[in-house]
């Protein structure tokens, strides 16, 4: 039994429940960092526009938003600029939004490289969480820009001390991004049904994340009221609220949802990343 | 027993027949859809090809059963076996692709695997950053990538493409780059699985080279999986032979060779070989009954440099004159290399007799080297094909002398040998 001490890795059978090697995760360091300037420069190869892409779609979304719920549907937005809300909400859902939609496509979209090479399977869905980041910092440049000039025009809007807290809400919006994509991932090996429901399920589960309105305007409308708590318990909606509230101070914010949030975040990464890792050892026999 | 790098534990994977992760109604209508057209099921994979049925009753199948194994530090060990004898799921359950059923794999070093060359290329991105990917993937580090970036590119031979994306490049300058890169990675475990069948002449020679030289001059461990023999005699140093996914040869890398060439292959120790009828066509008309190998009447067993009359007896359920058959026969090395053409025809001499259904072809010295051979016959009687059997029997020639006098000349220098003089006056 001494000589068990000296083998590098074993390969076995068994697993226990939570086996995440972190030493061999941190020799894939550079591995990690590649993958994330692969799909940074993959994404628009080939494009006239290139990056300009990321900056193209929040914009226009932004525009429409605020042309159908705003103007048509005449939905308030407190004392904040309509487009301005839209887009707070725009870029923090488009970033929960990729988190979800390219992780859960990892074992389908890397067969044929999980098939001939080992590493750690992990390293595909942290990488996407990561690139992500860079799509989302061009974003929070647009509306950085489309703030000061608010402010310019007279808007009285001031960030909210509650600002620092920022990289934390955003860790919670890539934590839960990130569980369920994995979770997804994993029951995709072998239901390709859940590929086809993620599709349209992002689309439906934006209409309830409080986007395009405030959860206010929800609890205040008669024939809805009944239902808010479905937005109110929903975690991407009382992110991207206690975003708008640290920067337009339109919102909520309220520390026992922000810790509901986080802890129901962690629980899913969590399962997530057992099924996932459980998932990893064997998908390739299943897909 | 510190040498010992790697070690293999009862290892066995089981797969299930049948419905293998295609719960979904979706795909099953695609199966239905491939049925209609005639087309093979697109999801029956992995386990239908092994028919051994550890539970015949049911759906489960024993792609490896209890492999065990060690490999030595600087061990080039060769893995053989016929198809679907369980090489490759062995190799992928090394590089960790899939997990094993049971049992246990211990390692002192880092496997790394060309299971199938340019894995993780993404085709967008040009030659230079492939390689960067490429061997992150295989679990190189940037900063060593980096140190040999130019011996990389120097041995894949693709300096002017380097700049470009690889989905321009060609199917041979992309393994050529992926087998560069993997060459250069120094994993103390490298894994190669048939890589060799692609890239050309030139190529696979240096990839043999590199191959040897990783093995005996940096003694590094190196598995590898293929069915070309001759190159699993150059570059192994043991051999490991699956079959129906239980090991039952491991020693020394000719002796299991051997093994495998010998193995599900019926001997024609006894005197009449008979026609296999595996892939057999023709109209039937007039067939070959039985092969026998003779000298002077009695049987012969084919020995280099000796006489062999090949005695081809045939059958017919018609009246048929000889003079209408026509018998060519083949031989051919084990690795499917023509060597010889024997036909009726070649002969000026008409059959004498129209009862006999007897043809032999004498020769005074066989002129093959020891080995295993392929014969190939194809019979036509008034023109049309009556009996053509490719890979119609197999037959193993002992050694012996075919030079009078001198010793015999090695198997692997040359399969034919013929007379010839040497002067040394002109």
């Amino acid at each position: 039994m001494e000589e068990q001490e000296e083998w590098l890795y074993e390969i076995n059978a068994k697993q226990p429940l939570l086996a995440i090697d972190f030493k061999e995760i941190w020799r894939y360091k550079d591995l990690l960092i590649l993958f994330v300037r692969r799909d940074i420069i993959s994404a628009y190869k080939q494009t006239i526009l290139g990056p300009l892409w990321y900056l193209i779609q929040p914009l226009f979304t932004g525009v429409i938003f605020t042309l159908v719920f705003n103007n048509i549907a005449s939905i308030s937005t407190g004392g904040a600029p309509p487009f301005l809300f839209n887009l707070a909400g725009i870029t923090m859902w488009s970033y929960f939004a990729q988190c979800l939609n390219n992780t859960s496509n990892t074992f389908a979209s890397n067969a044929s490289l999980f098939a001939k090479v080992y590493f750690p399977r992990i390293i595909t869905p942290m990488s996407q969480a990561i690139s992500a980041l860079f799509k989302l910092s061009i974003q929070l440049l647009i509306f950085a820009c489309f703030y000061g000039y608010c402010v310019l025009n007279g808007y009285a809007l001031h960030p909210d001390i509650t600002l620092w807290l920022f990289p934390l809400v955003l860790g919670i919006l890539a934590v839960l991004g990130l569980g369920l994509g994995m979770l997804i991932s994993s029951l995709t090996t072998k239901y390709r049904d859940f590929r086809i429901l993620i599709g349209f399920a992002t689309t439906l589960l934006m209409y309830v994340s409080a986007v395009m309105y405030p959860i206010a305007e929800v609890q205040n409308s008669k024939t809805l009221s009944e239902y808010a708590w479905l937005i109110e318990l929903n975690p991407i909606a009382i992110l991207i609220e206690a975003f708008r509230y640290m920067t337009l101070q339109e919102g909520i914010f309220n520390w026992v949802l922000l810790g509901y949030c986080g802890v129901l975040s962690l629980v899913v990464f969590f399962v997530g990343l057992i099924v996932f890792n459980r998932t990893g050892r064997n998908f390739i026999d299943t897909i | 027993m510190s040498d010992i790098i790697l070690k293999a534990e009862n290892i066995s994977k089981q797969y299930r027949l049948g419905t293998v992760g295609t719960g979904t109604l979706r795909d099953d209508f695609k199966r239905n859809w491939a049925k209609l057209r005639g087309k093979e099921d697109p999801f029956l994979k992995v386990g239908a090809i092994n028919d051994r049925s550890q539970k015949s009753t049911e759906d489960y199948v024993w792609a490896l059963q209890d492999i065990n194994f060690e490999v030595k530090q600087g061990e080039v060990l060769g893995i053989i076996g016929k198809n679907g004898a369980g090489k490759s799921t062995l190799l992928k359950i090394l590089s960790r692709v899939t997990a094993p059923s049971t049992g246990i794999i211990k390692s002192r070093g880092r496997i790394a695997s060309l299971l199938e060359v340019g894995t993780g290329f993404h085709h967008e991105l040009t030659g230079r950053e492939n390689i960067y990917l490429n061997g992150a993937i295989l679990g190189m580090q940037k900063a060593e990538i980096t140190r040999k970036l130019d011996e990389v590119i120097a041995f894949s031979g693709c300096e002017r493409y380097i700049d470009t994306p690889t989905k321009r490049y060609s199917s041979g300058m992309t393994v050529r780059l992926a087998f560069a890169v993997a060459a250069h990675l120094e994993p103390e475990i490298l894994v190669v699985d048939e890589v060799l069948a692609v890239g050309d002449a030139e190529f696979q020679k240096k990839a043999i080279g590199k191959m040897q030289d990783i093995s005996q001059g940096e003694g590094r461990t190196v598995l590898f999986v293929s069915h070309n023999m001759e190159s699993v005699r150059n570059l192994c140093t043991r051999g490991l032979l699956l079959e129906n996914g239980t090991s039952i040869f491991d020693g020394k890398v000719d002796d299991t060779v051997g093994h495998y060439l010998s193995l599900g292959i019926q001997k024609n120790a006894s005197e009449r070989i008979s026609i296999s009828d595996f892939e057999r066509s023709g109209t039937g008309l007039v067939k070959i009954a039985s092969v026998r190998f003779l000298n002077g009447g009695h049987y012969q067993k084919p020995t280099t440099g000796k006489a062999l009359d090949i005695c081809f007896q045939l059958e017919s359920a018609i009246d048929y004159q000889i003079k209408d058959v026509r018998l060519d026969f083949r031989i051919d090395d084990i690795t499917g290399n023509r060597l010889l053409w024997f036909s009726t025809k070649m002969q000026a001499e008409e059959a004498s007799s129209n009862t006999t259904n007897t043809i032999v072809f004498s020769l005074d010295k066989l002129p093959l080297n020891s080995g295993s051979y392929w014969v190939t016959t194809h019979l036509t009687y008034k023109g049309a094909v009556a009996d053509w059997a490719k890979h119609a029997f197999q037959f193993d020639v002992a050694e012996g002398f075919f030079y009078k006098g001198f010793k015999e000349v090695v198997s692997s220098q040359s399969k034919i040998l013929v007379d010839y003089k040497v002067s040394y006056d002109v």
